[in-house]
């Protein structure tokens, strides 16, 4: 978009146009930026510093960790931290595991019904969740899955998404490295662990990044499946604690920051994968 | 003899391979058809059975016809629920469609530093709806930063009380939403910046087009599936909300946010009326399924599939 040429434009008012983009680009940072600074002054200000106060007090003076500590007063957030991680990564392995499962004979093998059982895998993208919510309830409630591990996890085990993702991944493998497998013997099962989802990796690696922030972060369906506090997620902890301690708020933003730690911490190894994953798949008839 | 004996066996033997073939094919995709299918497929068909049926968890379905649907006209909170998520979309498809294209052309330049704008602009979007809902809940409280803010310029004499208004909550929560999900679109658009035709913008540069009149004549138009697919994006993703109602004002003030799938959640799990709470389900599936397959139609034109 920058020219090439600056054929009629004069440096001057190019200089000039740069820097009303610049003063846009800050502003608008500090409005995407500025819940965040105010989570996080939030978080380390001590016992004797207000909150909310006019006017308004803009860093916490002297910061303090302590705020974090008193957290494990309101609430076993090691528990929280640790069911998190366990859903969430549980999730992305039954993701990595069943969608490419699912994908491989769609994308490399010919059987009656392969393409019925493509469209309809894709037909169901369109299901929303949040209109199978109930049944999907009592389905884990007849299973006695209500506040466990299982009903977290089982239902997002399989993303209709990641089947489609990975069966794109799976076409655009050569056949010559199949048919060298096959001529030494290989099985079905050792070319779809052994050539196709190493050669996948990628987006395999995307597919866990979506999986492992959209299960990190979700809430509606672990608010109707857990009932009891040592079964909460972060979402659910956080947002019991903000219900019913009012004026817990430093506390409250040290949970805040602790659950949004390790999503940073991903997306700054993964960053490629937000920015340009997105939009991965390109339909091809 | 003995020859079509052989050929029969070698038959015998090459269905057999194609039958274990097709097993094998089978037991592939076998955990994700289980899976899907009981929770996805099976709770479809049976969210517009129990619709049509009074269960409430304390006794067994019965059938009641339409009656539930009946209730719906009547139900005044329904109806709010219904006109607030209209209101809601109306809002915030063309706030996310025209933040997220302003976000996008600013950080598409070639300009120093520009990866820490379009990282910060993104942040949002892979931030958990339930840290973003307490924090703009504080900055909305009366003396919370903005209310400060707004009083330390002088352009307000008494607080907004923006969240605890029944005129003002639902726009409030628009804000929040177009924040949390502008830095998605804006990656949308980005990838749809960067497969379009530099000979074009080129061309206006030398025919002595200015950068705002190349955005707005070039640019913008050249866009155009892009913007579609936004918009139909934008839309589901409304039609949908829940998050930032469950965070930060639980429907209220008096049902002014209450929204349909906060509707759903409240009827079913907390009045436990399933039957009932099935039926809103059901019309709010008819909205989003007109909108799946305009995403469709949309998708295919732009060459991409996204969620």
């Amino acid at each position: 978009m920058e020219p090439a040429m600056p054929v009629l434009s004069t440096a001057r008012g190019r200089t000039l146009e740069n820097v009303a983009c610049y003063v846009l680009l800050i502003l608008l940072a500090l409005v995407f930026l500025g819940p965040f600074y105010w989570l996080v002054i939030t978080a380390l200000k001590g016992p004797g510093q207000n909150v909310f106060s006019y006017p308004p007090q803009l860093y916490p003076k002297p910061p303090t960790l302590v705020s974090f500590f008193e957290l494990w007063q309101v609430g076993p957030f090691h528990r929280y931290i640790l069911n998190s991680t366990f859903a969430a990564t549980m999730v992305v392995v039954g993701n990595a595991l069943f969608c490419s499962m699912a994908a491989y004979p769609l994308a490399r093998m010919r059987f009656p019904g392969r393409d019925p059982i493509f469209y309809l895998i894709l037909a169901t993208l369109i299901i929303p969740f949040e209109v199978t919510l109930i049944p999907s309830f009592l389905v884990v409630s007849r299973l006695h899955w209500v506040d466990t591990f299982p009903a977290l996890i089982v239902p997002a085990a399989v993303s209709p998404f990641g089947i489609f993702l990975m069966r794109q991944a799976f076409l655009t493998i050569p056949y010559e490295l199949e048919e060298a497998a096959r001529i030494d013997g290989a099985t079905e099962f050792g070319i779809y662990a052994q050539i196709m989802v190493p050669l996948a990796a990628p987006s395999l690696a995307a597919l866990a990044i979506f999986g492992f922030v959209a299960e990190w972060n979700s809430l509606l369906w672990p608010v109707v499946v857990l009932k009891s506090q040592e079964m909460q997620t972060l979402p659910v902890a956080i947002t019991f604690l903000d219900s019913n301690f009012y004026g817990g708020w430093r506390q409250i933003a040290a949970g805040s920051v602790l659950s949004i730690l390790p999503i940073l911490v991903v997306f700054a190894f993964a960053q490629r994968y937000f920015m340009e994953g997105l939009t991965a798949g390109a339909i091809k008839g | 003899m003995e020859a079509t004996q052989v050929i029969g066996t070698r038959a015998r033997a090459r269905r057999w391979r194609s039958l274990r073939k097709i097993g094998i094919a089978y037991l592939f995709l076998l955990p994700a058809f289980v899976i899907l299918g009981t929770f996805l497929v099976y709770p479809l068909f049976a969210s517009i059975w129990y619709s049509f049926t009074d269960y409430n968890v304390v006794h067994a379905a019965r059938f009641v016809g339409l009656a539930n649907y009946q209730k719906l006209l009547s139900d005044d909170v329904f109806k709010t629920a219904f006109r607030n998520t209209l209101v809601y979309s109306v809002g915030v498809i063309p706030g996310c469609t025209i933040l997220g294209l302003l976000l996008a052309l600013l950080v598409n330049q070639p300009m120093k530093g520009i990866t820490f704008f379009r990282i910060a602009y993104y942040m949002p979007v892979i931030t958990s709806i339930v840290v973003v809902g307490i924090v703009w809940k504080w900055m909305y409280f009366e003396d919370g930063i903005i209310n400060s803010m707004l009083r330390g310029l002088s352009l307000i004499a008494k607080p907004i009380p923006f969240l605890s208004s029944p005129s003002i909550a639902l726009y409030a929560i628009m804000a929040v939403t177009i924040w949390k999900a502008a830095g998605y679109y804006m990656v949308l658009y980005l990838a749809g910046l960067q497969s379009l035709p530099r000979e074009l913008d080129e061309a206006a540069m030398i025919d002595g087009a200015n950068r705002l009149q190349r955005l707005w004549n070039v640019t913008v138009p050249l866009l155009r599936p892009t913007i579609a697919l936004v918009v139909v994006l934008a839309s589901i993703g409304a039609m949908k909300v829940f998050g930032e109602i469950y965070v930060m004002t639980s429907g209220g003030p008096a049902d002014r946010t209450t929204t349909l799938v906060y509707y759903v959640y409240k009827q079913a799990f907390v009045f436990l009326s399933m039957g009932y709470a099935s039926s809103i389900a059901v019309v709010l599936f008819l909205f989003l399924i007109v909108l799946s397959v305009l995403n469709i139609k949309v998708s295919e034109r732009g060459g991409t599939v996204n969620y």
